[in-house]
């Protein structure tokens, strides 16, 4: 019995009149915990009601806490009849349960009915007292905290990262009980919203559990889903990464800086991590001390034999053991088995590479839910893996034992695992689930990023290694390492052209980068970056059970394929080549399948400039279709001008002479040596980006090809003074201003037209997304100049003929006299301007490591060694396809045999390869330091509502988060049997909206928040029946609640200072 | 093939002042887009139709969502559905509140009842107002009479802590409330010429002046009205007009003070006598509700048309007025100074305000 929860119901305000005739309303109050009911006295005739209760006092498990919301229902007293309820709040106590979070819960709450909406407020008092509980084997998690930030919650710093943990349960719709024909549906919603905030809160806890199991204290980059299956079922499942925290004392962490550079975190660390088994072996010892470059040539001088320094792998009956067993689970990759550590050229390489696969696939799943890491964690990034599935629901017969959905989501994480592994990487980064369901169908899916992690982040007190370990240091590779590849270049997993790094020149980029993950702030970028969307529509037959799953899995492939296509085409047309936050969905209707690809294209320094696009006819003769081609070819060439010229691109063009492979060792370094400033001479002599290779062939042999050059030319540029991006801060902007703007927005388009095209589809498709954005642009043009981040598309098909896209994002200003001046342009005179330390400073740094490592790298290229082993798997069984589907790594195989429409020299498939070292964090909270953000977000005078802002992104500009006070994850379903009263169903979605806005402020309020960060809208259902004048709308949204605070100029100040002191101690440290 | 559905909610509120005036207007969404397209925001910002169209949907759609709060302000602060910034606040409440001069000139001094209402169209088509506009304001009357009703206090206070409205438009609100109170009559074709403004004025006199406010400031309806006891007083006052004595007495002091000093010296001198009984006549009949209503009727039959037609100016009318009350004063056999100071303190003001084209 160890918890005590403590409730008071102080007063009510704007209640609504439930007594026509004396227009008032006589009120109480039922407060209700597990099976624990109380009430207030009955507030006579008053709307303003005042009950100053007494405590109500709850005594519970520690159990019940964390599953159990807080029920509070306000009633309107009635003699005669029944009572009429008013309406519920529900109260998530869990902040509470974690001393690090909220102490107390006070505030005023609206009072949320599902037929009627927000129906005044009241306000309530909550506490909870904690007895210790030292059993062991308690079936609690109190205190683990959670995190729906996708990188290490600031103020925080991580000990250790543990890894990926899941978990799902599973239960009948209450919506689809037989019980639900009786009730109400007043009773049903209730029902509904009362059950998933239970499942989600026992969600919670198993999944606390797993974390204290392997030593952990907080989830990071929680992300929790429900799966309406309809008949079959009410599926709630979550995955995030566990982690160890400490937290910042206030001293140290005055602003985001200081854990971006490790050497100001207190090296003590290894000690407070909480592991207390000492099972845990130790890897301190065998760790040679690197002197050398970032990835690992020198010499080894331990063997990898020793047992790798990852935490105690969770003792999780799944786990699979080692890469072999894993493929074969997934055999329809054939590739990359026969463990590709073996493969490998150099033997140094191998030897790491040995070391941190056998420690990463110690545990089940290598992955990682986070999208940005502490500097250091990211080594290589091979590219996106990605797998869907397609799968047949049938009812769930043992709530309690859901085998079947833990099987599927286990078959795709296999595949995945696989598909990183077939990329050289042994974990993926990045890492979501979704899901799509129609029917009886759904398709599963997967992605990440493949990646090869610093493996002593895995090892405690790892990231402390600032000032007594320099060894992390000194191996940090310059800003261009995670763009190198790690997979062996003679051994490609996907024919891709690889050239030296046009930053260092000691390694092999790929000619383009794909990933899941935010851009590493360390990466120097040329120019500003920008959304790139790539949007498909399928038609399919309408069909039934197997035949309707096999029908979309053959789909898929050639979806995938499709946006593929799609955004490689943008991306050269942009002049890019490097995509982050990709993040495709694919939506299954009736009788479509939507393909919604979304990303951040961005011109990485690192990486040769993208050839341009070179159209093709297929009949040489015919004249008039010459002409038409050179028409087309002239707009595409005008558009990557134009486009170049919009994001600012223009890099050194220093390109020509290392296109193409290997180049003479000696004179690569001489080029170094003569660093950046002459390449400016050398701009004026060559201008053959996209002449001299075209490497991208567009190919007209039919309509279809026309009309999809001419879809890729429709995308409009934002008007000026918009960016857009989907990733968390824009690539190229950096001194962001205190404006924001967080908003939704739903679209739904009907499909009229019964006998539509593809290609009509597509348009459609198209144009509501781009409709969309101009709206957006509109809505905020008085926020100029300002970028919309973090654009979150999410489409759906509702029903036959319609589609759904929803949108989050947010629009945040930015100091415009800033970002014009070109970044490098005079190093010294802005002390503090990011783009120079985004540029300058890894030049710098550059330059000083390849004169160390200049030997080293000619040995690697001296090591061909190519240990041309493990021929792979040469072909892909495509009959196979029917159940689960492609990934980008069978797609290459499927390329092989599709039509030849879209490139022919360049590899679609390549992937991205990142390899983020010292990531800076994020470059963002630099400026924001900076800015003179003199806007404060004081409560606004007078109001007695404190103003909470909400922001999908991890951080608020021109603020420092203090406290992280829990998360906010809440569901809420509304119903109306009177739609057109209400302004039809764009009036009833509009007020739900900004209903759930409301409750989210009021509960971040009340626990004494004053922004809510990492914000998302999970779901949006919405079912109407214009006819029957209903509709249904079922919302899910969760975040952050934090406390923030106004950072001033004189904190800013010395954060800069610090900033540039780590960059030149990085240097010095590479010397 | 069609948009079913496109909402767009932010976080704070959007709120564009150029669609909510439309909206205020009563102008409908498709007429409201066609205002902004000639209004050329379309080509500051590449735009198209459609945008316009939903963005002016969201708008009003909001607008429709905070009307509600806006009928009481004071909820408007503190209701969590609308983080709105307070600065928007209040602009909002003060643009809902405000009216249009032409249209609050119609129902001044009408009833505030369903009738009235029912006559908004009449009004409508020939103020060209919308309908939904007229509403609006109507409403917006109405309840602030209602509020203000059964409060204690000043009148113009009241209407400011209620609403919070800014002190200019809480007077005109006092204004309208004070004439639909007292019914005075506005409608006459003769009255015609005054603005509401110069209503508003002379109803800010009355109140500071002749209400029961003026002596007593914590009764009901202190603020809106007349003090009946001074009413009774002002019969006293016919003993100017009665008594010939000192209607002559009284005649004699004020031409002898505006001797030479004004051009339409003869004029007044031979209408000195007419005009003094019009001033008093009226103050003697205001105990009738009915002569309370003609009040401002009669103030211009009975003495500003007689001067008008005699071509006074407005300082001529200064002038008179000026001696003709403090004449009074050295009058010895009348007795009711401060009476007549109250009374004529008031007429002065308001005359002046009204004594133009």
């Amino acid at each position: 019995m160890p918890g005590k929860l403590k409730a008071k119901i102080v007063a009510g305000r704007h209640l609504p009149v439930m007594d026509r005739a004396s227009d008032l309303t006589d009120a109480f109050v039922e407060v209700k915990f597990g099976n624990t009911t109380f009430k207030t006295d009955v507030c006579p005739k008053s709307l303003n009601p005042q009950w100053n209760s007494e405590w109500f006092k709850f005594e519970v498990d520690d159990e019940d806490l964390q599953d159990e919301p807080l029920q509070i229902t306000v009633l309107d007293h009635d003699t005669y009849s029944a009572n009429d309820a008013i309406g519920k709040v529900y109260i998530d106590i869990d902040p509470l349960l974690c001393s690090e979070a909220a102490s107390v819960i006070s505030g005023w709450f609206p009072i949320y009915d599902t037929i009627h909406g927000i129906r005044g407020e009241i306000n309530v008092l909550v506490k909870v007292e904690l007895f210790n509980d030292l059993n062991r084997f308690r079936q609690s998690s109190c205190g683990v905290k959670f995190f729906c930030t996708t990188s290490i919650p600031r103020c925080y710093r991580a000990a250790m990262v543990h890894g990926f943990v899941e978990e799902l349960v599973v239960n009948e719709d209450p919506e689809y009980q037989w019980i639900d024909r009786i009730r109400t549906p007043r009773a049903s919603n209730e029902a509904r919203q009362r059950l998933i905030s239970l499942m989600s809160g026992e969600l919670q806890r198993k999944i606390g559990l797993k974390v204290l199991e392997m030593g952990g204290n907080a989830v990071v980059g929680y992300l929790q889903c429900f799966d309406l299956e309809g008949e079959s079922g009410l599926v709630v499942r979550a995955i995030g990464t566990a982690c160890t925290l400490d937290k910042l004392s206030s001293g140290s962490a005055p602003n985001t800086n200081t854990h971006v550079h490790p050497n100001t975190a207190p090296a003590s660390n290894a000690c407070n991590s909480p592991s207390k088994d000492g099972k845990e072996p130790v890897f301190g010892e065998d760790l040679p001390s690197f002197s050398g470059p970032p990835t690992p040539f020198r010499a080894l001088p331990t063997s990898s034999s020793s047992p790798p320094p990852f935490s105690p792998s969770k003792p999780c009956s799944r786990q699979s053991s080692s890469s072999d067993t894993d493929l074969s689970l997934t055999p329809k990759t054939g590739m990359g088995s026969g463990g590709s550590a073996g493969k490998e050229a150099g033997p140094l390489k191998t030897l790491l590479r040995q070391q941190t696969q056998t420690a990463l696939e110690q545990r089940e799943f290598p992955f990682f839910t986070l999208t940005s890491f502490p500097p250091g964690f990211l080594v290589h990034v091979g590219g996106v893996v990605s797998a869907r599935s397609v799968k047949l629901l049938d009812r769930i017969h043992n709530p309690d034992e859901p085998e079947t959905r833990d099987a599927w989501w286990e078959e795709i994480r296999q595949e995945i695992k696989s598909h990183a592994k077939a990329l050289g990487c042994h974990a993926v980064v990045g890492y979501s689930e979704s899901t799509s369901i129609c029917e009886e169908v759904c398709i599963l899916s997967a992605s990440g990023t493949a990646a090869i992690l610093n493996p002593r982040y895995m090892r405690e007190g790892c990231l402390d290694i600032g000032s007594t370990d320099h060894r992390f240091e000194e191996p940090s590779p310059p800003s261009c390492g995670f763009c190198h590849i790690p997979y062996d270049e003679l051994n490609m997993p996907f024919p891709a052209q690889l050239t030296y790094c046009y930053h260092c020149r000691r390694q092999k980029v790929p000619d383009v980068l794909f990933t899941t993950i935010d851009m590493p702030p360390e990466a120097a970028v040329t120019g500003k970056g920008c959304l790139i969307q790539a949007r498909l529509c399928r038609l399919k037959k309408k069909a039934q059970g197997e035949v309707n799953a096999t029908a979309i899995s053959n789909l898929l492939p050639f979806m995938e394929y499709e946006l593929h296509t799609q955004l490689m085409n943008k991306l050269k047309l942009r002049s890019m080549n490097a995509l982050f936050g990709l993040h495709i969905q694919i939506s299954v209707g009736e009788n479509m399948l939507l393909g919604l690809a979304s990303a951040t294209g961005v011109y990485l320094t690192a990486l040769p400039a993208p050839g341009g696009i070179q159209i093709a006819g297929k009949t040489p003769g015919d004249l008039s279709n010459e002409h038409h081609i050179l028409t087309i070819q002239k707009r595409i060439n005008d558009t990557i001008t134009k486009n170049k010229e919009l994001y600012q691109i223009n890099p050194p063009e220093l390109t020509e002479e290392v296109v193409g492979s290997p180049i003479p060792e000696p004179r690569q370094r001489s080029r170094l040596f003569r660093s950046h400033s002459e390449s400016s001479d050398e701009l004026s002599e060559l201008d053959l980006s996209h002449g001299k290779k075209d490497a991208f062939v567009l190919e007209i042999d039919d309509t279809d090809a026309v009309e999809d050059i001419h879809s890729l030319l429709t995308d409009a540029p934002p008007p000026t003074g918009f960016y857009s991006c989907n990733t968390e801060i824009m690539p190229g902007i950096y001194n962001w201003t205190t404006g924001v703007q967080m908003f939704t927005s739903v679209r739904v388009f009907r499909l009229s037209n019964a006998n539509l095209t593809n290609q009509g589809l597509n348009k459609i498709f198209t144009d509501l997304c781009e409709n969309l954005l101009k709206s957006f642009y509109f809505k905020l043009r008085s926020m100029i100049p300002c970028c919309l981040c973090h654009l979150n598309f999410t489409v759906a098909v509702p029903e036959e003929e319609l589609i759904q896209v929803a949108v989050t994002a947010v629009a945040m200003t930015f100091d415009k006299d800033q970002t014009q001046e070109k970044p490098a342009d005079k190093p010294v005179t802005k002390g503090c301007s990011e783009t120079e330390e985004q540029l300058q400073f890894p030049l710098e740094l550059c330059a000083d490591s390849s004169s160390i490592t200049t030997q080293t790298s000619s040995k690697i290229s001296g090591v061909p060694e190519s240990t041309n082993v493990s021929p792979r798997a040469a072909s892909v069984d495509y009959g196979s396809f029917a159940d689960r589907c492609s990934t980008w790594l069978e797609l290459l195989r499927l390329k092989a045999h599709t039509i030849r429409r879209g490139s022919v020299k360049t590899s679609r498939r390549t992937q991205s390869l990142a390899h983020s070292v010292s990531s800076l964090e994020r470059s963002s909270p630099l400026p924001e330091g900076r800015s003179r953000s003199l806007r404060s977000n004081r409560s606004f005078g007078g109001s007695s509502v404190p103003v909470v802002k909400m922001t999908p992104l991890s951080f608020l500009p021109g603020t420092r988060i203090i406290k992280y006070l829990g998360i906010i994850n809440m569901f809420f379903i509304r119903e109306t049997t009177s739609l057109r009263e209400e302004g039809g169903v764009s009036g009833f979605l509009h007020s739900f909206i900004a209903e759930v806005f409301a409750m989210v402020r009021a509960h971040v309020a009340a626990l004494g928040g004053n922004a809510v960060v990492s914000y998302s809208m999970k779901e949006c259902v919405l079912m109407e029946n214009p006819n029957k004048n209903q509709a249904q709308c079922l919302i899910n949204v969760s975040g952050d609640a934090v406390i923030c605070v106004i950072e001033t100029d004189q904190e800013s100040m010395p954060s800069t200072i610090n900033v540039v002191q780590t960059c030149s101690s990085g240097a010095d440290g590479a010397t | 093939m069609a948009v079913e559905l496109d909402v767009f909610v932010g976080n704070t509120t959007i709120m564009d002042e150029e669609v909510y005036q439309l909206w205020l207007d009563g102008y409908t969404v498709n007429d409201a887009v066609k205002v902004r397209m000639e209004g050329g925001v379309l080509e500051e910002f590449e735009a198209s139709a459609d945008v316009l169209l939903s963005d002016t949907m969201d708008q009003y759609r909001t607008f429709q969502m905070c009307e509600r709060l806006l009928h009481s302000p004071a909820k408007l602060a503190n209701q969590l559905l609308f983080q709105i910034p307070p600065h928007r606040q209040a602009i909002l409440i003060e643009r809902y509140y405000a009216f249009d001069d032409a249209f609050v000139r119609e129902v001044l001094g009408k009833k505030l009842s369903k009738g009235t209402k029912k006559d908004l169209d009449d009004i409508s088509a020939k103020t060209s107002v919308t309908l939904k506009s007229c509403r609006r304001q109507f409403d917006n009357f109405k309840r602030v009479f209602k509020v203000v009703e059964e409060l204690k206090g000043p009148l113009v206070e009241n209407i400011r802590q209620h609403f919070l409205l800014s002190d200019k438009l809480a007077r005109d609100y006092a204004a309208i409330v004070f004439f639909a109170n007292n019914r005075f009559e506005t409608g006459k074709r003769k009255l015609q010429y005054l603005t509401f403004q110069d209503f508003a004025f002379c109803a800010g006199q009355l109140i500071n002046s002749w209400t029961i406010g003026a002596v007593d400031n914590m009764v009901e309806d202190m603020d809106v009205d007349l003090d009946k006891e001074f009413l009774q007083e002002l019969k006293e006052l016919k003993i100017l007009i009665t008594d010939k004595d000192l209607l002559d007495q009284h005649k004699s002091l004020v031409c002898t003070a505006l001797r030479g000093k004004t051009k339409a010296f003869n004029e007044m001198e031979a209408n000195f006598k007419n005009l003094s009984r019009g001033l008093v006549n009226i103050a003697a009949k205001l105990t009738n509700t009915k002569d309370v209503r003609d009040f401002f009727i009669d103030l211009v039959e009975k003495f500003i048309e007689p001067c008008r037609s005699d071509r006074w100016t407005a300082s001529d009318m200064r002038l008179y007025l000026t001696h003709y009350t403090n004449s009074a004063h050295i009058l010895d056999t009348f007795k009711h100074q401060v009476v007549w100071d109250r009374y004529m303190g008031v007429i002065k003001s308001c005359i002046f305000k009204m004594y133009h084209d």
